[in-house]
């Protein structure tokens, strides 16, 4: 009878279902959120971009000008470019400029004087050849007179093209080469510890009895809660040129690659961490009986099921600590003295020379291995996912006294190492005056007295911190509900996700940058938006859009996918399946959303050091500002307040989700 | 197995008579996956009340035909047209029907009162008459005293009347049930298979439900529609694909069979040596697929003398216990090997002191020898 064979379909069209209330919802909703990223993700970096590839100079063949003598009888006509062929009076580097580039056309004229009765005049002799009357911008190719007082006020303005001139400027400057080395070689030293590290501690933490797991554990998390620059504080105190333990460096300097590597080794630990017990606890018990019934040695069976069943967690760690690290800008700033890292360029050419063309340039250069790393991570981490069976037997550790002493020597070294940097902080905020007087005081908390904002500035951090969570963890979660049960649209949903997970390989300064290009930009009806908690807010939640994303995605995902034609078929609008179901099942997930955001909305430095204006600096921003300034036990101070306010805001979240969880979510217990 | 003896077979195979006002109509249904076909013209009326079941082996078709149906999956040709209305197009929503999954999808954070409830909610209905339409259901199916209880708190058959209960809430015109038991275990689900029967035919409403279980169609359905490949290969009452199977494949999904080829010659075909006589309109010379059932294999006593029209001498060759009856395997010069199998009931084995070993002859009636044309391969 009918057999499976070269049938296929009759012709005709393929029908559409109509679309009904729920579905143009949905549809609206994605595309508003959808648009949203569009707005403060993919603009902001294709407008960094496209200014990575401007050059900005001085086109002095475009202007002629004509010098009358004291009875104004005017002269001939000259150009400016042979008037600067004559005297000499620009190099060709100086006239490769920036956006904002100024060029004072009295310096093409060695004779001026402000006070004589010669009259000027000049004119562009091209299209575009604009030039400013003090703030009054020109652009004509008719003759416009000035006197002499105002011709002093006259400035050249230089012309964009578009071209690899940037990219070329760039690699042919032996110093911001460098840093590419630089950064490549710090990143590669911090992943190797991290990851080494982290995995002694994480496997200490899952295949060992050890005791004090749960107290490592949380020490291990402590990093997260502070500013990645606050273990460069630290090590100011222990190492820096009076530093306590200055002696034990023998004559290294804290101050460059070693204080960066030893600060990011503390910062990127709880990641690494997370993601390698993550990895370790996923293993079968049934392999490592396998294994025994084979009487492979305990050596034997570590290299052969311990390290290859862990080896995706590993390679996930590996890149999301390369690309923390490279990424950083706080710590080499705080402790990189001289040494060059390309996020350093990055603050560098935009903050103190004003050269935004350049330092578009070094973050196309960083976001490669951003992204670079990102790609490879997703890769890995779809291969991980498949390890799970369920029927997988997990891992019960076995008392080896032997083991579990080492283990607990290793997690007692991280403990030390973690909470002294910690210590030494909060040591350093209590003292009085280092090393001369060492009488505790509060004097470094009086903000107020320092720069870099005070506590208006903590305030702030507050705000941005709570908002961020609160619109972060409602778009994010929307957006992932859309993208996860809308049917059909496939292209659409593909788009939302890429724009979703886009995030996550973009280096915070890069973001921040790309802000400035998109928002300052005049042009742009979103501009009023710029300097403000707005700015701040957006940029931050899309920083951390991924993760978060992610999260809500798992959460999504446990759900049954039928809920919603049930739904239908009773009738119901799905935003009452929304409130009524999906959101409660999901509080965990949401509630660690928000939390996430709340925390990294507080530490976060690099795309907000672009943004904050004077009226919204922020906590995180001061500890920079005043470590720069030279208070670095306030800046301390300040790393300790966000650190407070960050345990407590974690406690609290363990309260809230712990009650929430009680009185929500009491259909779990049988 | 159903164990039906040769002597009950006097009910008459009804012809599939149309159905006097069809509810729904499905006029060539096609769906493709890509290249894959998963729907090849599915032509099919279902009565006002009926229970239909979509049954076949898994990736047959059933299931993506009842999400068409439902407007899950929507299919890329063909028309459905459900109550006199063009539905084709219609979001899932803008359908008239109430289904229940395999995994029941019961609202895990509502109490068994608001999941029964959620759809009469927001619906303009007051608050009162909600709560005694809910009491009303749930008295129903049987769990009056669950209704404050969260799903996880209610065994895995419980639930599935909750599942039942939310779904017919609202009143569907048409009833959908994809694999309601198969998450069931044996006992709950033989008992369930009744109820769901029971109520379907206490509130009269239209039911399709997809299978892959033949017994659970057999017991259930008014009408099987058997699927193979995306394909229809029979409709018909159970009584009518059991014993008058369309194809091949239907023989051999429900149900055993003996098969083996030959071709047809003289209105007989040929079992080893023997001949049968079988009751067939093909015509001569076509080469065949012969098919006989275990249980239409009719044991007789007295050795191997008795000779007459489609009896065989043979010798029982094993025998398996299979507590209501036994299966016996048949072999003997006539054969020439080719293996037969007979479910023979209790009362013969002992009737007849059947025995490994016995020699005996089996009649294989004529109306039960079931030919079916080879197919060219």
């Amino acid at each position: 009878m009918s057999v499976t064979g070269a049938e296929t379909l009759p012709p005709g069209r393929e029908p559409r279902i109509r679309l009904d209330r729920d579905g143009i919802v949905k549809r609206l909703f994605m595309g508003i959120i959808a648009l949203y990223l569009l707005v403060a993700l993919a603009l902001p970096l294709y407008a960094m971009l496209s200014k990575s590839f401007v050059t900005y100079r001085f086109d002095l063949t475009a202007y002629e000008f004509q010098v009358s003598d004291e009875d104004r009888v005017f002269g001939e006509p000259v150009s400016a470019a042979d008037l600067n062929e004559e005297l000499q009076v620009f190099t060709d580097q100086q006239l490769h400029s920036s956006s904002d580039g100024r060029l004072t056309a009295v310096d093409l004229f060695p004779e001026f004087n402000f006070r004589s009765k010669v009259l000027y005049r000049m004119r562009g002799t091209k299209e575009h050849a604009p030039w400013l009357v003090g703030l009054d911008p020109q652009d004509t190719t008719e003759w416009q007179e000035y006197d002499s007082n105002t011709f002093r006020r006259i400035n050249l303005r230089p012309v964009a093209s578009v071209g690899v001139q940037n990219y070329r400027a760039y690699f042919s400057n032996p110093s911001l080469v460098s840093s590419i080395e630089n950064s490549l070689f710090i990143a590669t030293i911090s992943t190797v510890i991290t990851v080494l590290a982290a995995f002694g501690f994480a496997y200490a933490l899952s295949r060992t009895c050890m005791r004090f797991k749960s107290t490592f554990r949380l020490i291990a998390m402590m990093p997260i809660l502070v500013p990645s620059l606050l273990p460069g504080i630290a090590l100011i105190y222990l190492f820096g040129n009076q530093g306590m333990l200055k002696n034990l460096l023998f004559g290294h300097s804290i101050y460059g690659p070693l204080g960066i590597v030893i600060g990011s080794v503390f910062f990127t630990f709880p990641h690494a961490m997370i993601i390698i017990t993550t990895a370790l606890s996923i293993s079968d018990q049934r392999q490592y009986e396998a294994a025994e019934s084979l009487r492979a040695s305990a050596w034997r069976t570590f290299w052969t099921v311990t390290v290859p069943s862990a080896r995706y967690g590993l390679i996930s760690a590996a890149f999301v600590v390369f690309t923390l690290v490279i990424t950083d800008f706080g710590l080499p700033k705080v402790i990189g003295g001289q040494y060059n890292v390309l996020a350093i360029d990055i603050y560098k050419q935009v903050i103190g020379q004003q050269n935004f063309e350049m330092g578009a340039v070094v973050s196309v250069v960083l976001l490669v291995p951003a992204v670079l790393a990102f790609i490879v991570d997703r890769q890995v981490q779809k291969k991980q996912v498949s390890l799970l069976s369920a029927r997988s037997v997990p891992f019960q550790p076995r008392p080896n006294p032997r083991k579990d002493r080492l283990a607990l020597l290793w997690c007692l070294i991280v403990a030390v190492f973690i909470a002294g940097i910690i210590a030494v902080c909060q040591f350093a905020a209590l003292i009085k005056f280092w090393p001369y007087d060492l009488s505790l005081s509060l004097k470094n908390y009086a903000f107020d007295r320092m720069d870099g904002g005070g506590w208006a500035a903590y305030r702030n951090s507050i705000r941005l911190a709570l908002l961020t969570a609160g619109i972060g963890t409602t778009i994010i979660f929307i957006g992932a509900y859309m993208v996860e049960k809308i049917d059909g649209f496939r292209t659409g949903r593909a788009l939302f996700q890429f724009l979703a997970m886009l995030p996550m390989a973009v280096p915070g300064m890069v973001l921040g940058l790309a802000y400035i290009f998109f928002f300052n930009d005049p042009a742009n009806p979103l501009n009023p938006i710029y300097g403000t908690m707005t700015i701040l807010v957006v940029s931050t939640v899309t920083h951390f859009y991924t993760v978060g994303h992610l999260t809500a995605l798992t959460a999504l995902k446990q759900i049954d996918a039928e809920f919603e034609p049930v739904a239908a078929s009773l009738g119901q609008p799905f935003w009452r399946l929304f409130a009524r179901v999906t959101v409660p099942v999901c509080l965990p997930a949401v509630l660690d959303i928000s939390i996430y955001m709340f925390v990294n909305a507080m530490t976060t430095v690099s795309a907000v050091v672009f943004l904050y204006s004077t009226h919204t600096a922020l906590a995180s921003v001061a500890v920079l500002n005043m470590d720069d300034a030279g208070f670095i036990a306030s800046a301390a101070a300040m790393g300790m307040m966000i650190f407070y306010t960050n345990a407590a805001a974690r406690a609290l979240h363990a309260l809230a989700s712990r009650r929430v969880l009680r009185r929500t979510q009491a259909w779990r217990a049988r | 197995m159903s164990v039906t003896t040769t002597d009950a077979a006097a009910d008459p195979a009804e012809p599939a008579k149309t159905p006097p006002e069809a509810y729904l109509t499905i006029r060539g249904l096609w769906k493709s996956f890509g290249d894959f076909i998963a729907l090849r013209d599915i032509s099919l009326s279902v009565a006002q009340g009926e229970f239909i079941c979509f049954l076949g082996p898994s990736g047959c078709g059933k299931t993506t035909l009842l999400r068409a149906i439902a407007g899950l999956d929507p299919q890329s040709r063909g028309t459905i047209i459900q109550g006199g209305r063009d539905v084709s197009v219609l979001p899932a929503s803008a359908r008239d029907y109430g289904i229940v999954f395999q995994s029941y999808a019961l609202f895990p954070n509502l109490t068994v009162e608001r999941n029964v409830a959620f759809g009469l909610e927001n619906t303009g209905v007051p608050r009162a008459k909600v709560t005694a339409r809910v009491a009303e259901l749930l008295e129903l199916v049987g769990l009056p005293e669950q209704a404050q209880k969260y799903p996880a708190q209610l065994s895995g058959g419980q639930q599935q009347r909750i599942a039942l209960a939310r779904a017919i809430a609202i009143g569907p015109g048409l009833l959908l049930l994809d694999e309601p038991l198969s998450a069931l275990d044996a006992k709950v689900r033989v008992h369930l298979r009744h109820e769901i029967k029971e109520l379907q035919r206490k509130l009269g409403v239209t039911t399709i439900m997809v299978t892959h279980d033949q017994e659970e169609a057999l017991s259930m359905a008014d009408r099987i529609v058997v699927m193979n490949h995306g394909g229809i290969e029979q409709i018909g009452t159970p009584t009518e694909i059991y014993r008058h199977p369309a194809t091949l494949f239907v023989a051999d999904f429900i149900g055993e069979t003996n098969r083996v080829s030959a071709t047809l010659r003289g209105g007989k075909v040929a079992l080893g040596k023997a001949e049968l006589r079988a009751e067939t309109d093909l015509p001569e010379g076509t080469g065949v697929t012969v098919a006989v059932r275990p249980e239409d294999i009719l044991p007789h006593a007295g050795g191997h003398e008795a000779a007459g029209e489609n009896r065989l001498a043979v010798t029982i060759a094993d025998m398996e216990f299979l507590g209501s009856y036994w299966r016996v395997h048949l072999s003997g010069e006539a054969l020439e090997g080719v293996p037969l199998v007979a479910n023979f009931s209790m009362n013969a084995v002992r009737r007849l002191r059947l025995s490994v070993g016995r020699a005996i002859t089996v009649e294989l009636p004529a109306d039960r020898v079931l030919l079916f044309p080879e197919s060219r391969k």
